[in-house]
C-alpha cells in the first residue's frame, strides 16, 4: 500500500481545483502582474496533468510569496530567498511530487542568488518562476537587483550606481537546462511556457516579467512584448547554447530601452536531471525515499550495514 | 595518577601518519582486552605543525585522557621544513620532541627518531631526563624505514620499537595492517615492524618497568568517537537524508554519514552554504524523510533562520552543533563549550528547540536517537551538541551496545485513511495546525497524500496554514507550540531513564556539575577526590533544553556547595542553571577553562581544592574560578 495514492493518479483535473474554496482576499494591488502568474499557473497545471495534491509550491518572501495563499496545492511559504533549497530537498525526498519554486527578483536574484546558481548547476528536476518587477514591492519600493542603473528609490535617492543582474545570462551560465522569459501581460505565452517548464526534465527557469503599478510605474513590464519564437525577425535555435547566450544578452540589453523580448531562450533535452545523475552513481534510491517509512514490507534490518570495527573518521 | 595504565603519545607533523598509526595502536590494545581512550591534538594547518595523539589504555574504565602520559614516540615532522622563508610556527623540526616534554610523567619513556630529530637542539634534555628518571631511546627510525620501504614508514618502525620496549606481541599489529593494506606495501611495513622490534631487543638495554597492563575485558569492543556515535545514532533512528557544508569539527559527522548513507539507500547532499544545508533538511523532512544537518559555530550561525522556519512550520529536523573555540572563526581545531547560549537562543521570537549534550560517544549515540524521536514525535527542531574534543576522541564501547532495532517511525504523520477522518475546513483543506490536542502536537500530512493539502508557512497562520494576524489565533497557536515543550519535559522526566549521568556517592557533601564532553574528566576527578577523603559526586547534564529542573533541583539541594565545570570564559551553563531554577546563586561557583585544551582530571581536583579549601586562590594558569555570585 502506498502512502501517496494521490501521486500519479490519472484523472481529469479542473483548474478550479487549484482555487481555494474560501478564497483569501488577495493582498496584491489592483493591476499587479502577480495575478497574471497565478492565472497562468492555474491554467498550466491541469494541462500538465498534475493534481493539487501532487503539487508542492515553495515560495519565498514578498508579494510573490503570497502566491501560495491563492493557489490551492500543497504549499511551503519559506523564508526570504530560501525557496530553492527547501524545494530541491523535497524533490529529492519524493521525486513523485511536481515541485515548483517561486519568488521575486530580490528573493531569487538577491538574497537567494547563491541558491539559484547552485540549483541551476545541479539541474534539479523542478520549475523555478521568478516574478521580475524590478522593484521591492512588499517593503514599499526599494531598488532591487534587477532595477536598471540610475533607478531612483527611497534607499537609492541619487539613482543606483549598479548595473542590473542579467537573469537569463546568469541562468544559462549557471547551467539551467531550460531558460525562458515571459510576461504577465501575455497570458497565453505564459501558460505555454509554464507547461513546457513543468514537463521539462531538469531545472527550468522562467523569468516572469510582472508589472508593479504601485511602486514601479517606469518599468518596461507594461510594454507590448515581442515573442522571439513568433516574430519573423528572429530565427533563434533554442538548442544552441551559443545562440542562446547571444539572444539572452540582446534581450537583457534591449529591456532597458523598452524592447521586451520573451520566449524560450534555451532548452537542453539531453542533459540528465540531478536525480538521474545521483541515481546513476548510486547515491540516490530508485524508489522515493519518503515512501519507505510507510512500507510495512521494507526490510530496515538489512540496512544496518555500517561496520563498527572499520568505521573511524 | 596510577601506574596500572599506559598513556602512549605519538607526536609529529600532519602527514607523519599519526592518525592511522594511533588508530591501529588503539585497536590492537583494545583487542587485547583493554579499555582505551584516545585524545587528538592538532593545529589548524593542512600540512606540518605540531600534532599528537594520546592513547590511554587500562584494564579499568577510562573516562578521559588522564593526567599527562608515560610514553612518547616522537617522530620527525616530515613537512616542517617550510619552503617559505618565514616560518610562523618556530623551529618545528624538534617540536615533536621538545614540545611534548612538559606532560611526560616521571619514569616515562622517550623514543625519538635520531634520523630526523637532534636531541642536542633540545635544551637541558639530558638534565631533565635525569631529574625525571626518563628513559631515552634515540633510534634511527628513518633508516629502518628506508631499508625496507620508504621513509614515511618510520611510524611503523616506531610501533615496532614501542612493542619491543613494552613487551607486546607483534601479531595484533600485523593483523590490523593486513586489514588496511596489501601487496608490497603490506610486506614492506611488516618487515619494518619486525626489524625495528628486533633491533631494540638485540641492541638496547633497558631498565624501565613500564609495561602494557593486562586486559581482562572479554566482550568484543569497538572503537567509537563522538562523531561515530552521533552518526550511528542518526542512522539507527531512521535518518536517511543529510545536507551539510564542511566545517571543522562538524565535518567528521558529515563525512561518516555521507560515506554510509548510500549503503542505507539514503541521500547525502553537500551544498552551497549552511543556510541551504539546514533549509534542505527542512525540505526533505517536510516531504516525509527523517533528515538532519549540522555545523560548527560560524556555520550554525547561518542556520538560525531555517531553524526558526522549522519551528514555526513545525517541521521536525535534527541539527548537530560541533563546537569549537570562538568568537567568529576562533580556533578551528580547539575545543570549547562557548556556543551554548548561541545554540539555546539563536533565531527570532519566542523560539523553542530541544537541546541535548551527550557526555561521551555512547551517550552521543543514545541522545542522537532520542533527538530524532522527540523531533519527529513533537514536530520541533532538536539540536545535539558535541565539541571538537568529543567529536574526535575514540573510546572502546562494547559492540553489543549498538545492536539496536532501526526506527522507521516518522512520528506524528497521518496515513491517507487517517487524513480522510481528520478535520478539514470548508474549502476542503486539511486542518494541520489544530489547537485542541493534549500534548500540543497536531498530526501532519505529507505532500502527495490525498486530502492532506495545507500551507506550511513561517508566518503566523491559522488551522489550515493560511497566514493570519488574528489575535485569538495567534495566542492559541503560540500556546500550543509552547505546550509541546512542556509535554516533552514531562515525557523525558516520566517515560525515559534519566539522560543525566550521576557519579559518586549519593549522600556526598559537594557536587560537581558538568555538561557535554568534560563529563569523563569530571567523573574521574570525583573518584580521586573521594579517594583523597573528600565527599563529592557529580551530575553530567545532557538535557539542556527543556532544562531538567526536577533533577537539578534535587541534586543541588542535596549538596552544601557545587562547582560547575565548563570550557568557556563566561560561565554559560551556570547562568542557564540560575535562570532556569531562579535560586542556588550562593551555592554555585564555576571552574572555567578556555585556553583551547580540555580539562585534565588533576586540574579539576586542584580547582576543587582551591575553591573548597583554598580561600579562593586561583588553581593554576590554565583554569579560573568564578566565585558564587549570589541570587
Amino acid at each position: 500500500m502506498s502512502a501517496f495514492n494521490a501521486i500519479g493518479e490519472e484523472r481529469e483535473i479542473d483548474r478550479d481545483e487549484y482555487t481555494p474554496g474560501i478564497e483569501p482576499q488577495p493582498t496584491w494591488c489592483p493591476g499587479c502582474g502577480d495575478f497574471g502568474v497565478l492565472k497562468a499557473l492555474k491554467q498550466a497545471l491541469p494541462e500538465v496533468g498534475r493534481s493539487p495534491e501532487e503539487t508542492l509550491l515553495c515560495t519565498g518572501i514578498g508579494c510573490s510569496g503570497k502566491l501560495n495563499s491563492y493557489l490551492d496545492s500543497y504549499g511551503f511559504h519559506t523564508i526570504h530567498g530560501r525557496s530553492l533549497p527547501v524545494a530541491r530537498a523535497a524533490n529529492l525526498a519524493n521525486p513523485g511530487l511536481e515541485v515548483i519554486a517561486a519568488g521575486g527578483d530580490g528573493d531569487g536574484y538577491g538574497i537567494g542568488g547563491n541558491h539559484f546558481i547552485h540549483t541551476a548547476r545541479e539541474n534539479h528536476d523542478m520549475t523555478y518562476i521568478v516574478f521580475n518587477n524590478e522593484i521591492f514591492g512588499l517593503t514599499k519600493g526599494q531598488t532591487s537587483p534587477t532595477s536598471p542603473k540610475g533607478h531612483k528609490s527611497k534607499t537609492q535617492p541619487s539613482g543606483s550606481a549598479k548595473s542590473p543582474i542579467r537573469p537569463l545570462s546568469l541562468s544559462l551560465t549557471a547551467g539551467s537546462s531550460y531558460v525562458a522569459r515571459t510576461a504577465a501581460v501575455n497570458p497565453n505565452q505564459a501558460k505555454e511556457i509554464l507547461v513546457e517548464a513543468m514537463e521539462h526534465d531538469g531545472f527550468a527557469h522562467v523569468d516572469f516579467l510582472t508589472q508593479c503599478p504601485t511602486w514601479n510605474k517606469d518599468a518596461k513590464q507594461y510594454v507590448p512584448y515581442i515573442d522571439i519564437q513568433e516574430s519573423d525577425d528572429y530565427e533563434h535555435d533554442i538548442h544552441d547554447r551559443g545562440a542562446a547566450a547571444n539572444m539572452a544578452q540582446e534581450a537583457e540589453e534591449s529591456l532597458a530601452d523598452g524592447k521586451v523580448l520573451t520566449g524560450r531562450f534555451y532548452v537542453d533535452d539531453d542533459r540528465p536531471s540531478y536525480t538521474e545523475e545521483k541515481q546513476a552513481i548510486g547515491e540516490m534510491p530508485d524508489e522515493p525515499l519518503a515512501e519507505r517509512y510507510f512500507d510495512d514490507d521494507y526490510d530496515w534490518e538489512s540496512e544496518r550495514s555500517y561496520d563498527l570495527l572499520d568505521r573511524h573518521a | 595518577m596510577t601506574d596500572d595504565e599506559l598513556i602512549w603519545r605519538i607526536a609529529g607533523g600532519s602527514g607523519d601518519g599519526i592518525d592511522s598509526t594511533s588508530q591501529n595502536f588503539a585497536k590492537a590494545l583494545m583487542r587485547s582486552g583493554l579499555n582505551v581512550f584516545t585524545h587528538r591534538h592538532y593545529p589548524s594547518r593542512i600540512r606540518g605543525g605540531h600534532t599528537y595523539v594520546e592513547i590511554r589504555a587500562a584494564d579499568h574504565d577510562v573516562q578521559s585522557r588522564g593526567d599527562g602520559y608515560n610514553f612518547l614516540l616522537a617522530l620527525g615532522d616530515s613537512f616542517a621544513r617550510n619552503p617559505q622563508d618565514e616560518a610562523y610556527y618556530g623551529d618545528e623540526e624538534i617540536k615533536p620532541l621538545s614540545e611534548n616534554l612538559d606532560d611526560l610523567r616521571e619514569g616515562g619513556i622517550i623514543v625519538y627518531d635520531s634520523g630526523l630529530l637532534d636531541s642536542e637542539d633540545v635544551p637541558e634534555l639530558e638534565e631533565r631526563a635525569e631529574e625525571n628518571d626518563w628513559h631515552v631511546f634515540d633510534i634511527d627510525l628513518r633508516s629502518i624505514a628506508k631499508e625496507h620501504g620508504r621513509e614515511v614508514m618510520r611510524n611503523t618502525a616506531g610501533v615496532g620499537v614501542t612493542a619491543a620496549l613494552l613487551d607486546i606481541e607483534l601479531e595484533p599489529f600485523e593483523d590490523l595492517m593486513e586489514e588496511a593494506m596489501g601487496g608490497d606495501i603490506l610486506e614492506q611495513n611488516i618487515e619494518v615492524l619486525h626489524d625495528a622490534y628486533e633491533l631494540v631487543q638485540d641492541e638496547y638495554e633497558f631498565e624501565h618497568d613500564l609495561r602494557v597492563p593486562e586486559g581482562s575485558t572479554e566482550e568484543e569492543q569497538v572503537l567509537v568517537s563522538g562523531s561515530n556515535g552521533v552518526a550511528y545514532g542518526a542512522l539507527d533512528a531512521g535518518c536517511r537524508f543529510i545536507a551539510g557544508y564542511p566545517m571543522t569539527p562538524w565535518t567528521d559527522v558529515f563525512t561518516i554519514m555521507s560515506q554510509n548513507l548510500p549503503k542505507f539507500n539514503g541521500i547525502s547532499e553537500q551544498v552551497e552554504d549552511e543556510i541551504a544545508a539546514a533549509a534542505l533538511a527542512v525540505g526533505a523532512s517536510h516531504a516525509g524523510v527523517k533528515s538532519m544537518s549540522g555545523s560548527s559555530g560560524g556555520g550554525f550561525a547561518l542556520m538560525s533562520e531555517p531553524l526558526g522556519l522549522a519551528e514555526m512550520t513545525e517541521t521536525p529536523i535534527v541539527l548537530i552543533e560541533a563546537m569549537r573555540a570562538g568568537p567568529s572563526t576562533g580556533m578551528p581545531t580547539k575545543p570549547e563549550q562557548s556556543d551554548l547560549e548561541h545554540i539555546l537562543y539563536t533565531s527570532q521570537g519566542d523560539s523553542n528547540r530541544v537541546v541535548f549534550a551527550p557526555g561521551n560517544p555512547a551517550e552521543a549515540y543514545e541522545q542522537t536517537r532520542m533527538a530524532f524521536k522527540i523531533a519527529y514525535d513533537y514536530q520541533i527542531p532538536a539540536i545535539v551538541i558535541i565539541d571538537q574534543k568529543l567529536s574526535g576522541e575514540n573510546r572502546s564501547v562494547p559492540k553489543d551496545f549498538f545492536d539496536r532495532q532501526p526506527d522507521p517511525d516518522p512520528g506524528s504523520v497521518l496515513t491517507e485513511e487517517e487524513i480522510a477522518e481528520a478535520a478539514h475546513d470548508e474549502s476542503g483543506k486539511f486542518q494541520r495546525f489544530l489547537h485542541d490536542t493534549e500534548d500540543g502536537v497536531s498530526p501532519r500530512s505529507l505532500p502527495g497524500q490525498k486530502g492532506g493539502r495545507y500551507l506550511a508557512t513561517g508566518n503566523e497562520h491559522n488551522l489550515s496554514g493560511h497566514i493570519s494576524e488574528d489575535p485569538e489565533n495567534r495566542v492559541a497557536q503560540m500556546d500550543r507550540r509552547m505546550q509541546k515543550f512542556q509535554s516533552i519535559r514531562t515525557e523525558l522526566d516520566e517515560d525515559h531513564e534519566s539522560q543525566q549521568s550521576y557519579h559518586g556517592p549519593e549522600d556526598a557533601d559537594y557536587g560537581l556539575v558538568v555538561w557535554g564532553s568534560q563529563q569523563g574528566a569530571v567523573e574521574e576527578s570525583v573518584d580521586r577526590l573521594n579517594d583523597q577523603g573528600y565527599s563529592v559526586k557529580s551530575i553530567g547534564v545532557s538535557d539542556l533544553m527543556p532544562y531538567p529542573k526536577k533533577e537539578m533541583t534535587e541534586f543541588l539541594e542535596s549538596v552544601d556547595e557545587a562547582i560547575v565545570v565548563e570550557m568557556n570564559a563566561t560561565a554559560q551553563f551556570r547562568g542557564l542553571t540560575q535562570k532556569e531554577l531562579g535560586r542556588f546563586g550562593d551555592k554555585l561557583s564555576s571552574l572555567l577553562k578556555y585556553n583551547g585544551n580540555p580539562f585534565e582530571p588533576w586540574e579539576i581536583v586542584e580547582g576543587f581544592e582551591a575553591q573548597i579549601d583554598g580561600e579562593g586562590q586561583t588553581p593554576g594558569t590554565n583554569t579560573r574560578i568564578e566565585p558564587a555570585a549570589g541570587d
